[in-house]
C-alpha cells in the first residue's frame, strides 16, 4: 500500500510530476512567448531610463576623468592651506590636454555649478597657458587671476574628486554640503525648490478635492440615469479627453484672459470694472482650473465604474428600512463608492503632481510645479544629473504616496474600472 | 378584536411611466389586516409596479392608497413604516449581519440595548442565531434571503412587502423556505404582501391571490377557488393545467349549456361567461377532472386516440388527440388498472359537465 502512495504513474508509467510538468512547459513558453513582446518594450522604455536616470543623478565620473592627475595629487593635500605644487602641475598638466582636446568648456560649465566664478578664470587661465614656462606652476597660476589663490576654489575642485555624489539631490531640496563637509540649507532668499515641492503637493492634493467634489455628483448620474442620458453625459464627459491637452490648455488661456472671455462676461453683467480686470491667468488660478478641468474623467470614470455596480435597491432597501435619504446615503451609499473614490483620487493625485504642460502654459511664475523645474534644466541650463535627482525624488514621492494609500485603504480595494 | 379588512386599500389607482401606456388600470384592491395576500401574474403584468407604489417608490398617477385609512401617496417611503424584501436581498454588503439588522433600529433611535434584544429575536425567528459577525458574502442565497426577511421585520412593520424574494434559489430551497415565511408569518400575524410569477408559490403560500394581468386584477381569491373557479380563460390558463376547447355556444340553460366544437361535435359545459346561444366561448377542463374508462355515469363521453404516454412518476401523463383537441392531456395514477395504456389505443374519456367551465374566449 505504501509504495502505491509513494509515486503516482500514468498509465503509461512515467512518474505522474514528470508527465504534468513535460505537458505544462509548452503552455508556459507559449505564456512566455506572448508576454515577452511587452516586457522587452518596457524593460527598453521604463526600467532602462529609469536606471539611466538613477545613474545620472548620482554620477559625477565626468569631472573625476577630465581631472585625473589632479585629484590623484589632492589626495594628500589636507585642504587646509594651499595645495602643494604638485597638484598645481597635474592641474596644469589636466588641463592642457583638455584645452587640446577642446573639453575645457564642459570642465568650466561643471566647476561653475560647484562654485559660482570658475568659468571667466578658466578663460583667462586658458589664454595665459600658452606662455606658462617649466616649473613653478603654483606662482604662474595664482598670478593669472587673484581667484586662484583663493583656498575656497580648490577645495570646491576637490569636492568634484568623488566619482559617485548626492549633492544633486541635495541641492533639489535647497541643502548643500558645505566647505566643512556638513549638510546645511542655503540662505533663506535662494530657496527655490522647497517652494515648488510645497506648491506642487499643495496644487496637486487641491486640484484632487475639486476634482473629487465635482466629479461624485456627475458619476452619481451617470449611474443613475436612464441610457440614452447616461450615453449623453458620458460623452461630454469623455469628449474633452478626446481633444488634444494643448487645444483644451489653449482654449482656457482663451477664455481666461484678461481680455478673454470670461473676464468680458465679468465686466458684463458689472461684477468687475473693466479698468480692474482680475488676472487668472498665470497664476495659481489659472494652475487650478485648467488643471481641475483636465483631470476630471480621471476621476469621473473610476466612480462611475463603482456606482455602476452598485444595485439601485440597496438605496430602496435603505430608505424602506426608515432612513431618511441623507442616512441612507451617508450610512449606504458613501461606503460602498470608497474603491473608486480611492482610485480616482490616487489617480488626479498622481497625475497632478507631475503635471507639466499646462502649469507650463498657465501657470506663470506663481503657478507652476516641479516637473516644469526639471524641464528648466533639460532645456536650459541641461544639467541632466540634477534634472535626473528631482526626477527620482518626484518619483519616490509618488511610489511613497502609494505606500500610504496601501495602507491606509488597501490596493486590492481598488476599482479602475 | 375585529381586524380591519380594508388595512391597505388601492382606490381607483392607475398608473403610467410614459403617459401613453398604462402600466396599472383601474386597480381597487382591499387587503385585510393580518392577511397573506400575493399579487401573481407574468411578467409585465403591473403586480411588481402596484408594490412599489405601495413601498413609496412610485407614485400612482391617478387614485389614492391607504394605509390603516391614511392616504399614503404624499409619505416619502422612509416614513410609511413598510417592510420590503427584494428580489435579490439587498443586504448591505458593507455591514455585518447583525449591523443589517440594527439599521433600521438605530435610524428610529432605539437604544443599545433593544437593539440587541430586538436583532436577536429576529435571528432566532430565522434560525439564524451566531451569524451575528459574519458579512452577507460569507453567507448562502438562503440564508441571506432569511437576513432579508429578518431585517424587514426587525422594526414591526405594520406591513411587509416581499418582491419575488425567492426567485434566486434553488428548488429545494426555494420550497422551505415557503415553508419557512408561511409559519412566520402565522406566528406574528404581519400582513403580508408577496409579489410572485411562480403559480405554486402563491397557492402555496397565500390565504388570497389576485392574479394580474395587463395591469388589471384577473381575480382575487383564495387558491382552491382560484384552482377550481376561474372566473376567466386567462386564469384558467395561467393557475395549474388546463384543457380547452373553443367552441360556440348553441344552448344555454341555467347550470348547463350546449357547445359546438370546431370539428362539429357537441359537448355540455358549465356556463360561466356565457349568456346566450352564439357566443364564442372556450371550455376549460382541469386534466385531473377527466377519467378514462370509468363505471361512474358522467354526462360528457367520447373516444381519443392516445398519442403519447410519459411517466411521472406518481402518476402518468397522457396526451389524447380528443375532439379535434391533439393536446389534450390527462394525468393518471399508476395503479395496475391502468397498465393498459399504451400509445395508438383508443379510449374512452368521461367528465362531468359541472367541471367544464365556458368562459370566455381567447
Amino acid at each position: 500500500m505504501s509504495s502505491e502512495t509513494k509515486q503516482i504513474l500514468t498509465t503509461d508509467g512515467i512518474p505522474l510530476e514528470v508527465s504534468l510538468k513535460k505537458a505544462e512547459r509548452k503552455n508556459k513558453i507559449k505564456a512566455f512567448l506572448l508576454v515577452a513582446p511587452l516586457l522587452f518594450f518596457l524593460i527598453i522604455t521604463y526600467i532602462f531610463p529609469i536606471g539611466d536616470m538613477l545613474m545620472r543623478s548620482v554620477d559625477d565620473r565626468m569631472v573625476t576623468n577630465m581631472l585625473p592627475n589632479t585629484f590623484k595629487s589632492m589626495e594628500k593635500w589636507d585642504g587646509n592651506d594651499m595645495p602643494p605644487e604638485e597638484v598645481f602641475k597635474s592641474f596644469y598638466i589636466d588641463f592642457q590636454k583638455l584645452v587640446e582636446e577642446k573639453r575645457d568648456g564642459k570642465l568650466s560649465t561643471q566647476l561653475n555649478y560647484t562654485k559660482n566664478g570658475f568659468k571667466s578664470i578658466l578663460k583667462k587661465l586658458r589664454r595665459k597657458a600658452k606662455n606658462f614656462e617649466e616649473g613653478n606652476y603654483k606662482e604662474q597660476i595664482m598670478a593669472v587671476h587673484k581667484r586662484w589663490a583663493d583656498v575656497e576654489y580648490w577645495r570646491a575642485i576637490k569636492r568634484r574628486a568623488p566619482a559617485y555624489t548626492n549633492s544633486k539631490y541635495l541641492k533639489g531640496i535647497d541643502m548643500y554640503k558645505n566647505e566643512e563637509g556638513k549638510i546645511v540649507s542655503v540662505e533663506e532668499d535662494r530657496r527655490v525648490h522647497r517652494v515648488l515641492w510645497l506648491r506642487t503637493l499643495e496644487i496637486a492634493f487641491f486640484v484632487t478635492l475639486l476634482c473629487f467634489l465635482m466629479a461624485y455628483p456627475i458619476a452619481h448620474l451617470l449611474a443613475t440615469l436612464p441610457m440614452k442620458y447616461s450615453n449623453l453625459l458620458m460623452i461630454c464627459v469623455l469628449l474633452p479627453f478626446w481633444t488634444s491637452l494643448l487645444v483644451r490648455t489653449a482654449s482656457w488661456m482663451i477664455l481666461l484672459q484678461q481680455q478673454g472671455v470670461v473676464n468680458d462676461f465679468f465686466v458684463m453683467i458689472g461684477l468687475v470694472a473693466d479698468d480692474n480686470r482680475p488676472e487668472m491667468m498665470y497664476n495659481k488660478t489659472g494652475t487650478y482650473v485648467a488643471m481641475t478641468q483636465i483631470l476630471l474623467p480621471f476621476m469621473v470614470l473610476p466612480l462611475y465604474s463603482v456606482m455602476k455596480t452598485i444595485s439601485p435597491s440597496l438605496m430602496r432597501a435603505g430608505k424602506s428600512l426608515g432612513g431618511t435619504p441623507f442616512v441612507t446615503f451617508w450610512k449606504v451609499y458613501f461606503p460602498l463608492t470608497i474603491p473608486g473614490i480611492g482610485a480616482g483620487c490616487l489617480l488626479v493625485f498622481i497625475l497632478a503632481i507631475g503635471y507639466y504642460i499646462t502649469p507650463a502654459l498657465v501657470g506663470g511664475a506663481s503657478g507652476t510645479l516641479i516637473s516644469n523645474q526639471i524641464a528648466f534644466h533639460m532645456k536650459s541650463t541641461l544639467d541632466w544629473s540634477f534634472a535626473s535627482a528631482m526626477g527620482l525624488m518626484l518619483l519616490a514621492g509618488v511610489l511613497a504616496i502609494y505606500w500610504v494609500y496601501n495602507k491606509l485603504v488597501g490596493i486590492d480595494n481598488i476599482k479602475l474600472g | 378584536m375585529s381586524k380591519n379588512q380594508e388595512f391597505v386599500k388601492f382606490d381607483k389607482v392607475d398608473k403610467s411611466y410614459d403617459g401613453k401606456v398604462l402600466v396599472v388600470k383601474d386597480l381597487n384592491l382591499d387587503i385585510a389586516e393580518g392577511e397573506f395576500i400575493t399579487m401573481l401574474g407574468p411578467s409585465g403584468s403591473g403586480k411588481t409596479t402596484c408594490l412599489m407604489m405601495l413601498a413609496g417608490f412610485e407614485t400612482p398617477t391617478n387614485g389614492e392608497i391607504f394605509l390603516d385609512k391614511n392616504p399614503i401617496s404624499n409619505i416619502p417611503p422612509h416614513k410609511r413604516g413598510i417592510g420590503m424584501v427584494f428580489q435579490n436581498y439587498a443586504l448591505f454588503p458593507h455591514m455585518t449581519v447583525y449591523e443589517n439588522l440594527a439599521f433600521p433600529l438605530k435610524v428610529r433611535k432605539i437604544n443599545k440595548d433593544e437593539i440587541d434584544k430586538k436583532v436577536d429575536k429576529a435571528l432566532s425567528m430565522v434560525s439564524l442565531s451566531g451569524f451575528e459577525n459574519r458579512m452577507p458574502g460569507q453567507l448562502s442565497g438562503g440564508q441571506q434571503q432569511r437576513v432579508a426577511v429578518a431585517r424587514a421585520l426587525v422594526f414591526d412593520p405594520q406591513v411587509v412587502l416581499m418582491d419575488e424574494p425567492l426567485g434566486a434559489l434553488d428548488k429545494n430551497l426555494r420550497e422551505s423556505m415557503q415553508y419557512e415565511i408561511k409559519h412566520i408569518h402565522e406566528s406574528i400575524g404581519v400582513t403580508v404582501v408577496y409579489v410572485t410569477h411562480d403559480q405554486s408559490e402563491a397557492l402555496t403560500m397565500s390565504n388570497r391571490i389576485a392574479v394580474f394581468n395587463d395591469g388589471k386584477v384577473q381575480q382575487l381569491s383564495s387558491p382552491d377557488k382560484l384552482y377550481e373557479e376561474p372566473v376567466n380563460s386567462f386564469v384558467a390558463e395561467f393557475i395549474g393545467e388546463n384543457n380547452t376547447f373553443a367552441g360556440e355556444v348553441t344552448n344555454v340553460q341555467k347550470d348547463q349549456c350546449k357547445v359546438k366544437l370546431l370539428n362539429g361535435s357537441e359537448i355540455i359545459a358549465n356556463p360561466i361567461s356565457v349568456s346566450s346561444n352564439g357566443d364564442k366561448t372556450t371550455v376549460s377542463l382541469r386534466p385531473e377532472r377527466a377519467l378514462i374508462n370509468t363505471k361512474n355515469k358522467m354526462d360528457n363521453n367520447f373516444k381519443g386516440k392516445i398519442e403519447e404516454v410519459i411517466y411521472h412518476g406518481d402518476h402518468t401523463r397522457v396526451r389524447i388527440d380528443l375532439l379535434g383537441n391533439k393536446e389534450f392531456i390527462l394525468k393518471v395514477p399508476n395503479s395496475s388498472a391502468n397498465m393498459d395504456i399504451k400509445m395508438g389505443n383508443e379510449i374512452n374519456v368521461s367528465w362531468n359537465s359541472h367541471d367544464a367551465r365556458a368562459l370566455d374566449p381567447k
